[in-house]
């Protein structure tokens, strides 16, 4: 999908994103086993895995409201762990386990996080996220008030409000239709080639990670199982499209197609 | 939707570091609070009815008494006072953790702590809005114990600014401690922030002097700023004195239980980063 020249995956010294040997546990649970990645600037990286992968909680600990039990995160060359404070002005983020304030309207809040990234002429920049989201007919209704599509488009919105350089999305076009869908998908896509933004997305939608992704990370019960571009990943497993690749990886299948050596081939 | 037309631009952002940009994001946290406040009027009478009907009692119990008590007819306005200053410890206490409980409800916590802001800043926006909010509910009351009872609160002078930021700063500590076991518990204990405070009027002397208290509880009264600050308003009121002694034995003890009540605050978010609460905690 991306225009940019083809980059060196291997190198950590361009890394957006580099995590090593990462480990979460809770209690006698590991949720994180230790993984290890890194993620191209300017790329979009898709993480992918079942219900209990260990995804969201790994995007919690890249964006510092969780803390490691163990390893090393490194956003925008900076130590997440330590400076986090640093970079978090570069960077966003939208997750369904996060709402807005319902009771205020949609300007309200993109107000307030306007503020609280320290954007300079915050009115001049909501009038142009909305325009560019759809958002402008119902900036002043309560965000409660919205449909889940219209308060999809919202959070997104918010996330793209500092025009971040590193940008995590969960799950971040769940609830749209198909059309909207498309567009933010197409909105995601521009976004990242204007400003050599990286993301790193988590999702379910597979023609979604093949359409936007450079890159695939795949855990499965915490650890990175397999990695690679999607067309590295179909035509290793052998498959016609990545739901089919997801599939085999989640299920555990991929050493009946010999494969998941990719995992040691990207490690940061 | 308008097509993704527009030509990049980068960000153009004020300092991130420094205190005026602290001050930014901690307005920006008052700010998305103001919005709630001032949009609802229910919301904003609701503050100020309940220290207001609270005066009202009192009021009228003290007309009731005071033809027939020595006591009353000396400091006529002693209950009315003492109401008012104890709304400002409660008030004090419940914007903080009001403020809190807020962001949980409305599962925007996440949000805000993967914001550039601080947890520092967090605090003084809670602060803020606690001062806010107190302003508005014990100014209500203020107002009506002139209009109905001509009692002016105002009257006590220099006392009555030191005596109000002391029980503020003790609001202050005791909401913070309540905002950390909320987030330590959960919503479930969000009754902590409505009913803990009354734990400690009984030993703070709001109506009666700590000398009626059994000794032991004396002893515990006294740690305690709010029973110093009362103690020195019935000076005041009912001797025409100002003791300076219970004014700084109410800063020391303040100073200890404001630092108590950020360790727990902060040891809170420490156990919430560690256990993935912040993301996932709400509603």
């Amino acid at each position: 999908m991306t225009e940019l020249p083809p980059r060196s995956i291997e190198s950590p010294l361009d890394a957006a994103i580099a995590v090593t040997n990462l480990r979460k546990h809770y209690g006698a649970i590991e949720a994180v086993k230790g993984i290890s990645f890194a993620v191209r600037r300017g790329t979009t990286t898709a993480l992918l895995g079942g219900n209990g992968a260990g995804k969201t909680t790994t995007l919690s600990m890249l964006l510092g409201v969780l803390t490691p039990t163990a390893g090393a995160i490194t956003v925008l060359g900076t130590d997440m762990l330590r400076r986090r404070y640093r970079v978090l002005p570069r960077m966003n983020f939208t997750s369904p386990y996060v709402d807005l304030p319902k009771r205020l309207t949609v300007r309200e809040n993109l107000r307030v996080f306007a503020d609280l990234y320290g954007i300079r002429e915050p009115k001049v920049r909501i009038v142009e996220i909305a325009q560019q989201f759809d958002l402008t007919d119902i900036l002043d209704r309560p965000y409660g008030n919205l449909s889940a599509g219209q308060r999809t488009r919202v959070s997104l919105a918010k996330a793209l409000l500092n025009r971040p350089d590193v940008l995590l999305l969960d799950e971040p076009t769940a609830s749209l239709d198909p059309d909207i869908g498309d567009r933010m998908r197409t909105y995601l896509e521009r976004y990242q080639r204007e400003s050599h933004c990286t993301m790193l997305l988590a999702s379910h939608n597979m023609a979604e990670v093949e359409r936007m992704c450079d890159d695939v990370i795949m855990l499965r019960a915490g650890v990175v199982v397999d990695q690679g571009s999607p067309a590295q990943l179909l035509e290793r497993y052998g498959r016609e499209n990545m739901d089919e690749v997801f599939l085999d990886i989640a299920r555990g299948r991929q050493n009946e197609h010999e494969v998941g050596a990719g995992a040691d081939e990207i490690t940061a | 939707m308008a097509p993704a037309h527009a030509a990049y631009t980068p960000a153009s952002f004020y300092p991130q570091t420094g205190f005026l940009a602290s001050a930014r994001r901690v307005r920006a946290l008052v700010l998305r609070h103001a919005y709630l406040l001032l949009k609802s009027w229910p919301r904003l009478v609701s503050i100020a009815y309940y220290p207001t009907v609270t005066m009202v009692l009192w009021a009228f119990l003290t007309l009731y008494l005071a033809p027939t008590n020595n006591f009353l007819k000396d400091a006529p306005g002693f209950f009315i006072g003492a109401v008012l200053l104890w709304d400002v410890l409660f008030r004090g206490q419940l914007g903080v953790s009001l403020t809190f409980i807020e962001e949980l409800y409305s599962r925007n916590l996440g949000n805000l702590f993967v914001s550039p802001l601080r947890l520092r800043e967090f605090i003084a926006g809670q602060i803020t809005l606690s001062i806010l909010r107190t302003a508005i509910g014990v100014g209500g009351a203020c107002v009506f114990a002139w209009l109905l009872f001509r009692y002016s609160i105002f009257s006590l002078g220099f006392p009555l600014i030191a005596f109000f930021t002391m029980l503020l700063a003790f609001g202050w500590a005791i909401g913070l401690a309540v905002s950390g076991m909320i987030l330590r518990w959960g919503l479930g204990a969000e009754e902590l922030a409505w009913a803990g405070i009354f734990l400690v009027a009984p030993v703070s002397g709001v109506y009666y002097p700590i000398s009626v208290l059994p000794e032991w509880l004396q002893l515990i009264a006294y740690a305690l700023p709010a029973a110093h600050v009362f103690e020195g308003m019935r000076a005041v009121l009912l001797d025409g004195t100002f003791r300076w002694d219970y004014l700084w034995n109410a800063l020391a003890l303040n100073i200890v239980y404001l630092a108590l009540g950020v360790v727990v605050f902060r040891m809170a978010i420490r156990y919430a980063r560690n256990h993935g609460m912040l993301l996932q905690m709400g509603e």
